[in-house]
């Protein structure tokens, strides 16, 4: 479980990147999730940003507000996952891309605006490592020899969720 | 203290609290389309649970690429098709029949006052124009929806808009939608509902109510909703006459539905629209707005009339009467797609799509296509066109192109003008 959310940071500065530039809806006719792969952020709108370059070796991201707005499309978090990027830390999320986030057995954590304002100023265009302790609610950052440690919440529905791998199989169980 | 409408439907469709402020409620319809659809068909099959909780509330439509482009939108729609057949799903609309899933739908009379409604599409905010909660959803949502009857949600905060003033002269729902968002923004709304109300609101048709709904999500708001009111029951008569005794009777019952007067809201925003002008975007993102009077001198490559937004009769007959008698400009591409198709078959019978194509323009089928850039006009990388859809994200119309969101009288003046114009 904490392998699965853990790994190296890639820092997304800017504020409601929505789903098409996740994932552009032309790719929306593939069949598969694996199709999907190689478009991860294609389109992004932001200055120097090279998606194959600066995704590679990535297993979390950082950005900031509204990740996520747009269209519904849970190619967003699928395209995400083919890349082995399981977890998104923002200081907030588009509705249904954080429900989709843990619908798939996915994490994505809301962390006070402060806080990431913290994270982009000390650990920006460093070479940053988190390791998430998910039963105990912590990240643990290290970038440069320095580590700190930053608790976050999740609700307990997300929380089982993730433990079921998703929401398929709950409500299946459930109701 | 009173409830608001969503309260309401909560409380009636609850099944479950699985923590706190999540609820777990029943679905009166599950909406599907072929492109979220498809793979939560194929997951359920992985899964060995390739079932539907009830083929009576399972609508399905092809509509956003149609007819199929290629091989993967035919295999797309050919998943849908043979899904439909073997779980005997009867409401489905298929090349022929099929129209814009968020026209076509309420166009059916599927949605009521009161019904919660999911959809693996996030303009499915649409259909609270008649007082449902209405919202869009991820393709496990849809699954779960699909194979259960239920999905999860945070308890609805509602914020309440009053739309008031006097109307100007050219200024349509849409310009008033666009000037909601740019006053609020995107994320002005998130994970609330947007209730419309105020005089303008009870004076607009289903269809104006329509288009102010479908562009709640672009303030990130899980639903748009209007208050079911004596529009709501006379456009819905038809389907509903045999439930009630009389039209007053079906009023009644769904005022009972309606939000009380003493609700809580989030936020209440008074909007008044007295010198609101006709609006567009002029960025990449919905809530970059301005009067279309304020715009610099901007040239086009095509203008859209359609879409979920303003591809209704209305909308094509102001568009229409823009363009009665009139050339569109040589250097424009002209595109108008009737969102479905009885409202292809009326305007053939008013004689609109006789002046659009005297005009210049091209007239498509019922799809959704070009906007959201996956056919029937995608734009080239550097081009730029206004669309009457809610859409301007950046590639949203085809990669590179530039997305210009106005209403369908703008679009029908700037497609004469050959630059954004109202006139
Ligand atoms: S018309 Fe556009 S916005 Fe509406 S459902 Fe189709 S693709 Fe989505």
């Amino acid at each position: 479980m904490e392998k699965k959310f853990s790994g190296g940071v890639l820092f997304l500065d800017r504020s409601d990147i929505n789903t098409d530039e996740i994932i552009p809806a032309k790719y929306l006719t593939e069949n598969s999730k694996e199709a999907l792969g190689p478009h991860l952020l294609e389109d992004l709108k932001l200055e120097g940003f090279q998606a194959e370059h600066a995704i590679k070796g990535k297993k979390i991201i950082i950005t900031r507000e509204n990740f996520g707005c747009g269209s519904s499309r849970e190619h967003a978090p699928w395209a995400l996952e083919v890349n082995e990027i399981r977890l998104v830390i923002a200081a907030n999320f588009a509705r249904i891309f954080k429900q989709n986030m843990f619908n798939c057995g996915l994490l994505a954590v809301e962390l006070p605006e402060s806080e990431i304002e913290r994270l982009f100023s000390e650990f920006y265009g460093k070479g940053v490592f988190i390791e998430t302790d998910f039963n105990h609610s912590v990240f643990k950052i290290t970038a440069d020899g320095k580590q700190r440690e930053i608790a976050f919440t999740i609700s307990d529905f997300d929380r089982a969720l993730v433990e079921t791998g998703g929401w398929v199989e709950y409500a299946d169980k459930k109701y | 203290m009173g409830q608001t409408i969503a309260e309401k439907i909560f409380k009636s469709h609850r099944v479950d609290n699985p923590s706190e402020d999540r609820w777990v409620i029943s679905l009166d319809a599950v909406l599907c389309h072929e492109i979220t659809t498809p793979l939560a068909i194929s997951d359920l099959m992985e899964r060995g649970k390739d079932r539907v909780f009830d083929p009576a509330k399972i609508k399905v439509v092809i509509d956003h690429v149609s007819p199929a482009k290629d091989s993967k939108t035919a295999l797309q729609g050919k998943i849908l098709r043979e899904w439909t057949q073997r779980h005997q799903i009867h409401d489905f609309f298929d090349i022929g029949r099929n129209g814009v899933c968020h026209a076509l739908f309420p166009e059916k009379g599927f949605v009521r006052p009161g019904y919660a409604v999911i959809m693996g599409d996030s303009h499915t905010c649409t259909l609270g124009a008649f007082g449902a909660f209405a919202a869009g959803v991820g393709t496990t949502d849809l699954e779960v929806g699909i194979l259960k009857g239920v999905c999860a949600f945070h308890y609805p905060r509602t914020i309440k808009i009053n739309i008031s003033g006097k109307r100007p002269p050219g200024v349509y729902a849409k310009d008033i939608i666009l000037s909601v968002i740019g006053k609020i923004g995107v994320n002005g709304a998130t994970d609330k509902v947007i209730e419309f109300h105020g005089p303008t609101v009870d004076q607009m048709s289903m269809e104006e109510r329509m288009t102010l709904c479908n562009m709640a999500i672009e303030a990130g708001g899980t639903s748009g909703i209007c208050l079911p009111d004596q529009t709501t029951a006379d456009y819905l008569w038809p389907f509903i006459k045999k439930e009630y005794a009389s039209r007053q009777a079906a009023l009644e019952a769904f005022q009972a539905l309606s939000s009380d007067a003493d609700a809580a809201y989030d936020a209440v925003i008074e909007h008044d629209i007295s010198t609101l002008e006709p609006m567009v975007t002029t960025g990449y993102r919905p809530d970059h707005v301005n009067p279309v009077s304020a715009m610099p001198k901007t040239p086009v490559d095509q203008v859209y009339i359609g879409s979920c937004t303003n591809g209704r009769i209305e909308d094509l007959r102001v568009a229409a009467q823009v363009l009665k008698g009139q050339k569109i400009n040589a250097g424009v591409r002209g595109i108008v797609s009737p969102a479905t198709p009885a409202v292809y078959r009326n305007a053939l019978k008013e004689g609109l799509i006789e002046i659009f194509m005297e005009s210049g323009f091209c007239v498509t089928n019922p799809t959704c296509g070009a906007c959201l850039g996956m056919s029937n006009g995608v734009l080239a990388s550097g081009e730029v066109c206004a669309s009457t859809t809610n859409r301007n994200f950046f590639g949203r119309m085809g990669k590179g192109g530039m997305v210009h969101l106005v209403s369908p009288a703008t679009a029908a003046a700037t497609a004469i003008a050959g630059y954004i114009t109202t006139e």
